[in-house]
């Protein structure tokens, strides 16, 4: 077989220009950022590819994230871009095994937008932030002309305290590996997507977002060395986080249909919009990749916690030259799971 | 899910392939040809060709609507969304359907074109009410299954007497494209044993039309549903037919196929199309009588006559085999360009930019083959 790119063809930086792809979560976007923005700052942390990058510090090792939320609507089923903007952050920092600690917040509003929403966002961010116990300590406003902006995009940061001799990162998975899911996927995806202006449909489906250091920090608690690396599986849905797993150490990954837990009224969903739930955003899920031997114990801890009520082992990691994402379906056939080309739909989160 | 786990169960599936294994003879070879994307895409996601014994091939035909619209019509779509008082909607699937000069409708939004990605016609309706100054111009594609949502939009601007909303018409009727895929003779063309026939475009024209392929041409055809276990049936189906030298049309999908199918639908589509002389299809060439225009009565909604659209003709990539591919003559694997000139997020070529096509379905499915193979259960080993 031919050797193909996994990211697909190059930029045309003479001539391209930004698309509605290139934030997708796909392989467009992976390909934008290591073209031109690990081109630019190249350095060892950014090389990992993590959703975060840990360094030393006298007495320490931190661990830093930044994330942007540009979601539309701002409100929906089980959120808005403000609980949403707390918990993604926090979630970036949590899947280093790491702890929490500080957040900023930055606002760039656009002029018109309601004060009264805003500070529905900004009550629902500090409600998020209290109940997860990381305060935002710092912050920035500024306001662009009407036209400018859409509404309200807010950028974040938080960093946090690495765990000892510990570290998780994108390229530690292990042929036998066990690939742990820890709920049902597509829950964000879907209910943002029944908000939309030209799509809206009836559903109980609420978004999933939420905090995920407390589960984290029971599983790390117990399984802390065997586990490899974990990931929220948010733009791009499960099928980008495997895939990006696959290519960063080097292995495959096969995983059962049947094992994937998706809620009747999601696949319903998917099911009447034509999309598939393996690429539908997630905001409160983690997938972790863990030595075999601790799989059950850790499944059972994960499900023991609230955000981890519907945990399942949905596959191992596999030898494979290709890094292909494999999948049995439920139908007793197999499939690859690839990326996802172009967007599903823009701006989730 | 009620009405759709039922089509999908892995048990009944297992069923139908031991029967498809036991009866399949060993000492000939079955090639059936699945028209429309849909099957292509049901037979790649849930992993179908893993359940058939190696002498069943499955062809992948042109029936992908995104796959054989000629460059030349892409073109003139973002030469019209480029004129500043005209707002383009479009089906999503059509956004990253290659141009010439390496451009696509994605890239013309970026660049500052007013394209809007809908999700039904009535969305278009919505634009031009709500937005009177602009030009709404709707890009419709599509089969016989698209073509009454777009005769509805017409009729409901025609009701609310829209000045400002039109639509390019691309849609393009099933029957000529089999007769042309038969009647094509071409060296290297396997022969045909049998055809998965359409699922939706059935609903609306119905078994009729399809009869004639196995009169004329000694052709067993299977109208099937686009669920796997439908897919399933309709293989054991055609193999039945072959084994026993018949040559009809059989109906798989008879909870939505009927034999006259939709007649309110075929007479709206009679009262606001006629047929175009002729018309390209990529990968096809030019088809006679396979695709539809506005009659002159609705003259005023045909964006081609109101903003008087010239098509060029555009060649494809010169390497590119999409045509020998949707024509069942070669396979994504033989083409230069697959997976590295030409992939889902660059599509060079028709048959890779819907995930109906075949080289995207070989794509996500059959480059896998070389690949350590998952637990998936071959019933025929």
């Amino acid at each position: 077989m031919k050797r193909i790119d996994p990211l697909g063809s190059r930029l045309d930086l003479r001539h391209g220009c930004v698309d509605l792809s290139h934030g997708a979560g796909g392989r467009a976007m992976s390909r934008l950022i290591a073209d031109i923005f690990h081109a630019s700052f190249d350095n060892e942390w950014l090389q990992a590819g993590n959703d975060q990058s840990a360094f030393n510090v006298d007495g320490g090792r931190m661990v830093m994230t930044t994330d942007g939320y540009v979601v539309s609507p701002l409100f929906f089923p089980g959120g808005d871009i403000g609980c949403l903007a707390v918990h993604g952050t926090i979630n970036d920092i949590a899947m280093a095994g790491a702890k929490p600690l500080y957040m900023s917040a930055s606002f760039i509003l656009e002029e018109g937008f309601p004060l009264g929403d805003l500070r529905r966002i900004a009550k629902s961010m500090g409600d998020a932030s209290r109940a997860a116990n990381v305060p935002i300590i710092t912050g920035d406003t500024k306001v662009v002309e009407r036209g400018k902006g859409d509404g309200v995009f807010i950028s974040t940061a938080c960093v946090g305290l690495a765990p000892a001799h510990i570290e998780l990162s994108g390229n530690m998975a292990r042929a036998g590996d066990a690939v742990l899911l820890s709920g049902s996927i597509g829950d964000h995806g879907v209910a943002i997507m029944s908000r939309r202006e030209n799509l809206s449909f009836e559903t109980e489906i609420l978004s999933d977002t939420a905090a995920l250091h407390d589960l984290v920090a029971r599983m790390m608690e117990v399984a802390g060395p065997s586990i490899r690396l974990m990931r929220d599986p948010t733009r791009g849905g499960l099928a980008a986080t495997l895939n990006e797993i696959a290519q960063q150490s080097q292995v495959g990954v096969r995983i059962e249909e049947s094992a994937i837990p998706v809620k009747p009224q999601v696949a319903a969903a998917c099911e009447l919009l034509g999309l598939d739930p393996l690429f539908v955003a997630n905001e409160g899920k983690l997938v972790a990749i863990v030595a075999p031997d601790i799989a059950q114990e850790l499944l059972a801890v994960m499900r023991s916690h609230p955000l981890g009520r519907d945990s399942a082992r949905i596959g191992t990691v596999i030898d494979d030259d290709h890094r292909f994402v494999q999948m049995a379906t439920a139908f007793g056939g197999s499939r690859i799971v690839d990326w996802l080309s172009g967007e599903q739909l823009p701006r989730i989160c | 899910m009620k009405h759709v786990d039922e089509y999908r169960d892995g048990e009944l599936a297992f069923g139908i392939a031991r029967r498809i294994a036991a009866e399949a003879r060993d000492d000939r070879s079955y090639r059936f040809m699945e028209f429309c994307g849909g099957h292509t895409h049901a037979i790649s996601r849930y992993g179908i060709e893993d359940l058939l014994p190696h002498n069943i091939r499955m062809i992948h035909g042109p029936g992908c609507p995104v796959c054989v619209l000629p460059i030349g019509r892409i073109d003139a779509a973002i030469e019209l969304a480029t004129r500043s008082e005209v707002t383009l909607c479009v089906y999503g699937d059509l956004m990253r359907v290659p141009a010439s000069n390496g451009s696509n409708l994605l890239m013309a939004k970026a660049a500052g074109a007013d394209i809007r990605m809908i999700y039904s016609t009535l969305d278009a309706i919505r634009i031009a009410e709500h937005e009177p100054h602009r030009q709404v111009i709707f890009f419709a594609i599509g089969f016989e299954t698209t073509t009454p949502p777009t005769a509805m939009a017409v009729r409901l601007a025609q009701k609310r007497a829209l000045t400002n909303f039109s639509i390019f018409c691309n849609h393009v009727i099933t029957p000529p494209a089999i007769q042309k895929i038969l009647e094509s003779g071409e060296p290297g063309a396997v022969e045909i044993d049998g055809f998965i026939g359409p699922a939706h475009v059935s609903t609306i024209i119905g078994t009729k039309p399809y009869s004639r392929f196995a009169s004329d041409f000694h052709k067993s055809i299977v109208i099937a549903g686009f669920e796997p276990l439908d897919v399933l049936q309709a293989i054991l189906m055609l193999i039945r037919q072959v084994n026993e030298g018949r040559a009809e049309v059989e109906n798989q999908y008879i909870r939505a196929v009927s034999s006259e199918g939709n007649r309110k639908a075929l007479a709206e589509i009679e009262d606001i199309f006629e047929m175009r002389e002729s018309f390209e299809w990529r990968g096809l060439g030019e088809i006679p009588f396979s695709a539809l225009r506005l009659r002159e009565r609705y003259a005023e909604f045909d964006a081609e006559r109101h903003f008087s659209i010239v098509t060029k003709q555009a060649l494809d990539n010169p390497a590119c085999e999409c045509g020998a591919i949707l024509r069942g003559v070669k396979h994504p694997r033989d083409c230069k360009l697959f997976g590295v000139g030409c992939t889902p997020e660059r599509p060079l070529g028709a048959c890779m930019v819907s995930s109906e096509g075949s080289c995207a379905a070989y794509w996500a499915y059959g480059r896998f083959r070389s690949s350590p193979k998952p637990s998936g259960r071959r019933a025929a080993e």
